[in-house]
């Protein structure tokens, strides 16, 4: 039974990787493109290990999976932030269509400060 | 069995050549360092399947030292990109 449940949950993951590499290839914009991919497939990856550890019952590879997945949880979004924050302060531009820039009123209000 | 475990692998194969996609054709270089970033992951992920599919457990452990380098080399290209020093 549980095996069945892991095996759905890899199935879901893989999809999940899939949608935010097709966002990846997608999306017009580095930001558009950190927001698609880094969250999809964060979760993708830690749902397929959670997939393995099930599928695979008690014993180190189980244990080790988890590990691995929460490591991914923790430091996937940590990475994306640092990125979007580099992007960013080396003047990538943003796309025409984008509506609103709260990172820069931001700036300019800590500078007036 | 068989079938559904290769189709897991052709689905993390689709997203690593389109993160290479992505490597190749990025504008600027923020859009390698996402790209080099989900690729990262994505071979993760790729390690855990294997593991089981092989029933090999060290598979995992070097899903485990992936993830770590994968995390530090990408801290260390947004530092790049931020243009600031290591120590700051």
């Amino acid at each position: 039974m549980s095996d069945v449940i892991g095996y759905i949950l890899i199935a879901l993951g893989i999809l999940f990787n899939l949608f935010g590499c097709v966002g990846l290839v997608r999306f017009p914009d580095v930001y558009n493109r950190l927001q698609a991919s880094t969250k999809c497939v964060t979760l993708g990856t830690f749902l397929l290990l959670v997939g393995v550890a099930l599928a695979n019952g008690t014993g180190p590879m189980a244990a080790k999976a988890l590990i691995c997945g929460v490591f991914v949880l923790v430091t996937s979004p940590t990475a994306a932030h640092a990125i979007a924050k580099g992007a960013y302060a080396s003047g990538v531009a943003l796309w025409e269509g984008t509506v609103v820039d709260q990172y820069a009123e931001h700036v300019k209000r800590a500078k007036s400060k | 069995m068989q079938i559904l475990m290769q189709i897991f692998f052709l689905g993390l194969c689709a997203c690593c050549f389109m993160c290479l996609y992505r490597i190749g054709r990025g504008p600027s270089a923020p859009d390698r360092t996402v790209a080099i970033d989900i690729l990262g992951i994505v071979v993760v992920g790729f390690c855990g399947l294997l593991g089981l599919t092989t029933g090999q457990d060290f598979y995992l452990t070097v899903a485990l030292a992936w993830a770590l380098l994968s995390f530090i080399g990408t801290i260390a290209l947004a530092k790049f990109l931020e243009g600031r020093s290591f120590d700051e």
